[in-house]
């Protein structure tokens, strides 16, 4: 027997020539609690999937390094291998059926059967389900992890935290269960069913379930974990106990990038230039991005970036104000309100949008790069178009120059303004989308993760085609971005989203401490201490 | 070799396969000694007779409803239109000219209620309307009975009640086949017909290059894209299927006078599914569809049904074989076309 239940040695793994993992290594004994940390993209996900033998990985290449199992050479291959491992998942996302009982989710292919006539000759599918044993083992799993519901409850109904509960206690339920990935499992509770869930794992532990809990609140790593490591940029930054962690050294850990804003100098200070947008009690109801009160102001000639964590719903502020997603709340461009919910009027008034989802929402995939840039223009603002009274036809030598103009100001590569935008790669792809944006003519910007899965290069030409727009165009710009050193590199102002609040308004030039402590929530609850004191 | 590689690629298997087996029955019926020249005519007869029918597909497809299976309601339109301008006595160009404006009409005011209903139903269109065209033609029947014309050469003798089938004699009998019809090498050529055709085609070409036919596609191929640029999809939806439904109607207006006879009550049931299955040879599919498929489909498709039903009546001596034979390719080339759907259109 070794002495850990599992060890990830050296592990690497790139993208078609991205490299998201570099030389990681993670050790975890049985019954430790043992934190992953890291940002969105810090390669969190891309270690579980190369852990659980997801098939993306193997079809994209396979991974280096070599994994082990109580000190074997694994020989996972799919999900289901991983099971028969005794390794479990808990993921962010519920996957149970709301027409089930608990005791059914929980033992959902590992029912209970009594045997009978039937099956003895049709074999273990035709047994009878033994109800009450099946009861039995649910109730015995649920209040292992601290849970007190009737397990013959419908799904359908209970509130979010007692799903979450009963997501675990289907892994707690399998027979050889040794080490358990959380996968944000607090990202949807509340605070009481947060500690809960600690208490609960902290049970599991010493039961000696080893437990991989994947997370991006600080103060709950230094709660629950015993051992920590942090991933930044798919590199191991740290690898540490929690007795030498401290919240803010964590929150430095995460983030801790340097910014070059050698060629934009210092941020501007201009928030004595007028209010151009003017954002009050915004709610917006975006699945997974849910805005639920936020208040801001953008200056004149601003770059204003929102950042935060994924799912606090900094994707859910530009998609509202735009119409994507229902909206409510007041939001005024230049002194006026714009009506919600209408994405014609956004556009008429100025606002220019570059969706985050870019093959669904910001390009059509199957028409050339010309008739992408020009649509919006075209339809909205009735340009590129020779008209004949009522008819219309589109102008095809004015939207080819304009293509080929907007090709070779963003550098787009292509075969030409006629090549399908499905055929590009990302980042050119992306080009198209802020070609598409800019060929509006807007007087307020919003781009949404402008560099999310794009190469270096096509990164840095779109950051710094943003800021030009800037300076010599005058266009406001409000970048939403996870990528918190892209924020620090173009910003003058930057918001930070948590739990669908701005938690805080900082400057670039803030420490990388702060930030990291506004992503995780902690300022408020340091501030406003008096509400939940018990953590 | 390449770029014949990649031409064959994007022309599509299905395509090849079906081009060489019209080459097949053309050599069979030349090695069979049938009169070919009149088979040859008969199919560039029949081309420009299905195919305003099949244009008829393009617009649906194309705003995102998928196969219009209930394009019997334009079909029933166009009937309604002929009818009624045949009760008012109008013949020659001048009766066809008021069979489509009547038709379109209320190909117009069935398609918006048609498109209303299919936005309440995103991801099921397909199945929808073919039982909402069926359920037309059935509704229909009733009123062909009962609705109150009174000219003898389409009601029964006895009085009351259309005839099924209407001979367009003394109408618009071949109006169109006839107009600047020669003959070359004993194959004759309906100029016509032809025309009107390429006519219609050209005016949907262009209709999609303008600023509604731009919006009207992008809402069917990525709703979310043009709800983004300020596009009311549902509206596009919409305007697809009144388009979809008023060619419809017209189409069977071209039909009925290349025919010589309308035909009323069951007759327009299936007539969907050879507009669909002949868009689907030229290279459409579910979500996408050209000017150009339509025309190589409605090629292929005849040609394939005009040439096969002599070549196999000679060598295999079996009565109504070749009916048989035309049922199994419809249907075939439709469930072939339904396997490549991928996913509904619709936002959820």
């Amino acid at each position: 027997m070794s002495e850990y239940v599992l060890e990830m040695l050296n592990i690497s793994k790139e993208y078609s020539g991205n490299q998201v993992l570099k030389d990681v290594t993670i050790r975890v004994k049985p019954g430790e609690i043992h934190a992953l940390l890291g940002e969105n993209g810090a390669g969190k996900s891309t270690l579980m999937n190369i852990l659980f033998g997801m098939p993306v990985i193997s079809s994209t290449g396979g991974f280096g390094g070599r994994v082990l199992i109580d000190g074997e050479e694994s020989k996972i291959t799919s999900p289901n291998d991983a099971i028969h491992a005794g390794i479990g998942m808990v993921h962010q996302e519920f996957m149970l059926i709301p027409g089930f009982t608990v005791t059914e989710n929980i033992k959902l292919n590992r029912e209970i059967g009594r045997p009978n006539l039937a099956s003895r000759v049709f074999g273990k599918s035709m047994e009878i389900l033994d109800f009450e044993a099946m009861a039995k083992d649910a109730e015995a799993a649920l209040r292992k992890v601290g849970m007190d519901i009737d397990a013959y409850t419908m799904v359908a109904g209970l509130p979010v935290g007692h799903m979450q509960f009963i997501e675990i206690a289907r892994e707690v339920d399998k027979k050889g269960i040794k080490l358990l990935v959380f996968d944000e499992p607090t990202a949807v509770l509340t605070e009481q069913e947060a500690a809960t869930l600690i208490k609960a794992m902290k049970e599991l532990a010493a039961s000696g379930i080893a437990i991989l809990f994947i997370t991006h609140r600080l103060d709950e790593v230094i709660n629950a974990a015993d051992q920590i490591t942090i991933l930044r940029d798919g590199t191991q930054v740290a690898d540490l106990a929690v007795a030498d962690a401290t919240v803010p050294k964590l929150a430095e850990l995460m983030i801790g990038r340097e910014m070059d804003r050698s060629e934009l100098g210092d941020p501007r200070d201009l928030t004595q230039e007028p209010v151009v947008l003017s954002v009050k009690n915004l709610t917006v109801d975006m699945p997974g991005e849910t805005v639920k009160g936020v208040n801001l102001e953008v200056h004149k000639g601003e770059i204003f970036g929102i950042g935060g964590l994924a799912g606090q719903g900094k994707l859910g502020i530009p998609n509202g104000i735009m119409g994507m997603y229902p909206a409510e709340g007041t939001v005024s461009f230049e002194g006026e309100a714009i009506e919600l919910n209408n994405t014609k009027e956004a556009l008429h008034r100025g606002l220019a949008f570059v969706s985050e989802d870019r093959r669904g929402v910001g390009l059509l995939l199957e028409e050339s790069i010309e008739d992408n840039i020009v649509f919006s223009a075209m339809q909205s603002k009735g340009e590129y178009l020779h008209r004949f009274g009522p008819f219309s036809l589109k102008n095809t030598g004015k939207i080819r120059r304009h293509a080929q103009e907007m090709i070779k100001l963003l550098d787009i590569r292509c075969t030409g303004p006629g090549q399908y935008t499905g055929r590009l790669s990302g980042g050119n792809q992306q080009k198209v989308c802020v070609a598409k944006a800019i060929t509006l003519g807007p007087k307020l910007l919003f781009v949404s993760e402008p560099t999310r899965g794009i190469d270096i290069g096509a990164k840095k030409l779109v950051l710094d085609f943003l800021s030009r727009l800037n300076r010599e165009e005058g266009v406001t710009v409000v970048m939403v971005s996870s990528e918190l050193v892209e924020l620090k590199s173009i910003c003058d102002r930057i918001a930070i989203i948590c739990e669908g609040k701005v938690e805080a308004i900082m400057k670039p030039t803030d420490s990388d401490v702060d930030f990291g402590l506004a992503m995780s929530g902690y300022q408020m609850k340091e501030k406003g201490g008096a509400e939940g004191g018990e953590n | 070799m390449e770029k014949i590689k990649r031409g064959l690629k994007s022309f599509g298997l299905p395509r090849i396969i079906i081009l060489l087996f019209f080459v097949f029955l053309c050599v069979m019926a030349i090695v069979r000694d049938l009169n070919f020249p009149s088979l040859l005519s008969n199919v560039i007869a029949r081309m420009p007779m299905d195919g305003v029918l099949v244009l008829a597909m393009v617009p649906g497809i194309l705003c995102g409803i998928g196969l219009n299976f209930g394009v019997s309601i334009g079909i029933i339109a166009g009937l309604l239109g002929m009818t009624i301008s045949m009760e008012m006595g109008a013949t020659g160009l001048v009766g066809f000219a008021v069979a489509i404006l009547i038709s379109t009409v209320f190909s117009s005011l069935f398609g918006y209620g048609y498109g209303a209903a299919l936005n309440r139903m995103k991801g099921s269109e397909m199945t929808v309307s073919t039982y909402v065209g069926f359920s037309v033609v059935a509704l229909m029947c009733m009123g062909w009975a009962l609705l109150p014309f009174k000219n003898n050469n389409m009601v029964y003798a006895m009085g009351a009640g259309l005839r099924p089938t209407i001979a367009l004699d003394g109408y618009y009998n071949k109006i169109l086949d006839d107009f600047g019809v020669f003959t070359v090498g004993g194959i004759t050529i309906p100029t016509g017909s032809i025309l009107f055709l390429l006519g219609m085609c050209f005016l949907v070409w262009l209709f999609l290059r303008s600023k509604t036919g731009i919006a009207m596609r992008a809402a069917g191929q990525n709703p979310l894209f043009a709800e983004a640029s300020g596009i009311s999809v549902n509206k596009m939806r919409i305007v697809g299927t009144v388009l979809s439904t008023v060619i419809g109607g017209i189409g069977i207006i071209v039909y009925s006078q290349s025919y010589g006879f309308m035909q009323l009550y069951n007759a327009p049931r299936m007539m969907a599914f050879s507009a669909i299955a002949a868009v689907l040879i030229g290279g459409a599919s579910a979500n996408k569809a050209s000017i150009s498929n339509v025309l190589l489909g409605v090629f292929l498709f005849q040609g394939i049904l005009v040439l096969g039903l002599p070549v196999v009546n000679d060598v295999f001596q079996v009565q109504n074989l070749s009916e048989i034979m035309r049922i199994i390719i419809t249907n075939g080339i439709i469930i072939y076309a339904l396997t490549r759907v991928k996913g509904g259109t619709s936002r959820g």
